[in-house]
């Protein structure tokens, strides 16, 4: 059997082997355009000074120096990181904690769940304008707005992420509270586990890979995030410090990267792009080791 | 044994009454959306939650205004986005389900490599590559709406790619093989053998493209000449970011516009966006 079978292998690569400018071709053109050579140049054009790609000159590790330097960029670093914190442990726990009452077969589920992945659909910047008008309109009975203190600005954010993404996250617990074997839970409770007992020994330990992958997600989703960020309060309110230098202070490090990119200076491009790299090794790093982490825990359990 | 079957009833009756309002939370942002596309600019901002009575009323002024807003037809944006949306989910459909079908099926050296940088595509932000795209897909004449979507497929391709491999590992050779024993060519039975076993697959990555084309504001930002073509997305962030007075009642009349298509595909599609979610979720 297992013969016959490599041998069936060897006769569709054979066959399709040559196929390949078919098959391959649009994509591997497609993904050199839009992914591998921008890739490549990006690390490039990091180490140089320019205005025009054309006329890039390599200048070191310069705009790595002026990107660590950058007080905004750190302030960014922190802000992202503190965000990402407070809204991954939040959204995970209200979503772990719907999709347990939806599997509860209780009624009405069924629309529950329409309703709350609702949001998703929208789009961050339109969900950015939408949030924008609703938390102006209260604040503005207590004359102020989101723009002008940076704490409206920041929960403001954890709120609006958190009606938008609950419905996401709920979706894949309650894929992974399904598949829990029903015996096991009767089981606990023959053996009179009391329900907290069930969730917190039986229930939770089984839906680890669900928990790994929102996790991952909520990590990633959270620095990355830029559309509801520049939609809701693109980094206001502004702080200008002692030494002159503005700092905006709900902007996240994927928006000041653009900020900076747009900036007039001669360095800016450079330094906008180095700051990219920063990004680029932060965000890829992170998701690797917190899924290796979790793997790690799956395994052990 | 009767007496806790009913008390375990009552406390699910309690937890549907207690989802119920929160569901009626979650709905009143698009409610408010849909009060204050009604109300004059003025009053969108001091009496946000009420109805749009007396004279709060604008009618259809808003939307009017809306549509003509920013020098720019809002029409044309709506047709642009239907236009980007639709080529870029078509070809990255038929794009990388061909190439998943070679890399899983030949699975040579390169091979390995193409789907090595898939999966490591995924993991790369956007922010690292947009200076150097959107200048790359410039010089290439991809900046219209018709030719966009080659940048999608190209950017896009990773996640498409890593669902589909994975797919089709799992389907039994056997079938494939037959076809081959038949004599028919591998061309022919990839379009009339493996794509109708691809179909579920399909779907699900459909709906993933479609919902982050559609919505998309940065990659079209930057690559699309935007004197001619902008996306529902970029003209609303036109309307309320870069001006000073910002007409809030005609931007929620074009908010409540660009929701309403996406919202009846939601209910008319939600069985299968559901499913695809689950599925795309996956790529951790």
């Amino acid at each position: 059997m297992k013969q016959k079978k490599i041998s069936g292998l060897n006769m569709i690569q054979a066959s399709t082997r040559r196929w390949w400018p078919l098959f391959l071709g649009p994509v591997v053109a497609a993904f050199i355009i839009g992914f591998v050579w921008p890739f490549i140049q990006g690390i490039y054009l990091s180490f140089c000074q320019f205005k025009l790609i054309a006329d890039a000159k390599p200048i070191g590790i310069g705009n790595y120096v002026r990107a660590f330097k950058d007080a905004s960029f750190t302030h960014a670093f922190w802000y992202t990181t503190l965000y990402t914190v407070v809204s991954l442990v939040l959204i995970n726990v209200l979503a772990f904690a719907v999709a347990y009452a939806l599997t509860q077969n209780i009624k009405g589920s069924n629309l529950f769940r329409t309703v709350f992945f609702m949001p998703n659909l929208i789009g961050g910047i339109v969900l950015g304008h939408i949030w924008s008008m609703i938390f102006d309109g209260i604040l503005s009975k207590f004359s102020t707005s989101i723009v002008m203190d940076s704490k409206y600005g920041f929960w403001g954010l954890v709120i609006l992420m958190c009606w938008q993404q609950i419905g996401y996250m709920m979706i894949i617990y309650i894929a992974g509270l399904q598949a829990v074997p029903e015996d096991m839970i009767e089981a606990a409770r023959i053996d009179g586990a009391t329900k907290a007992q069930t969730l917190f020994k039986v229930t939770i330990p089984n839906v680890m890979p669900s928990i790994t992958i929102c996790m991952f997600l909520s990590l990633t989703n959270g620095f990355k995030l830029f559309d509801q960020n520049l939609a809701l309060t693109a980094g206001q309110p502004i702080l200008t410090q002692p030494g002159g230098t503005a700092i905006k202070t709900t902007e996240m490090l994927a928006l000041n990267i653009f900020t900076t990119y747009n900036n007039s200076s001669a360095n800016a491009h450079g330094t906008a792009q180095a700051k990219a790299v920063i990004f680029f090794i932060l965000v890829a790093g992170l998701g690797l080791a917190q899924l290796a982490y979790t793997r790690k825990k799956e395994v052990q359990q | 044994m009767k007496g806790s079957l009913t008390k375990e009833r009552r406390g699910k009756m309690i937890l549907s009454v207690v989802l119920g309002v929160i569901c009626v939370i979650y709905v009143l942002p698009v409610l408010a959306v849909l009060i204050n596309s009604f109300k004059l600019n003025t009053f969108v901002k001091t009496d946000t939650f009420s109805l749009p009575t007396g004279e709060m009323w604008a009618g259809v002024e808003n939307f009017v205004k809306g549509m003509t807003f920013g020098n720019y037809p809002f029409w044309n944006s709506v047709k642009y986005s239907v236009v980007i949306t639709v080529l870029s989910t078509a070809l990255i459909l038929i794009g990388t389900s061909m190439a998943a079908w070679y890399i899983a099926r030949v699975n040579t050296i390169f091979c390995k490599i193409l789907y090595f940088l898939c999966v490591f595509s995924m993991v790369v932000p956007f922010q690292m590559v947009m200076f150097t795209l959107s200048n790359t897909a410039d010089k290439l004449k991809l900046n219209t709406p018709w030719t966009i979507p080659v940048v999608y497929l190209g950017f896009g391709a990773g996640l498409a790619i890593f669902m589909f491999v994975g797919f089709v590992k799992s389907i039994p050779l056997e079938i494939e093989e037959a076809a081959a024993i038949d004599g028919c060519g591998p061309v022919r039975t990839f379009f009339t053998v493996v794509v109708p076993m691809l179909k579920p697959t399909m779907i699900s990555v459909g709906i993933l493209e479609i919902m982050w084309v559609w919505n998309d504001y940065l990659l079209p930002y930057l690559v699309l000449d935007l004197e001619k073509y902008r996306t529902i997305t970029i003209h609303i962030q036109y309307l309320k970011g870069s001006y000073g007075t910002v007409d809030l009642g005609a931007t929620m009349a074009l908010i409540l516009l660009a929701i309403i298509p996406v919202i009846i595909f939601y209910l008319a599609c939600q069985k299968h966006i559901i499913k695809g979610v689950a599925a795309g979720a996956v790529k951790g």
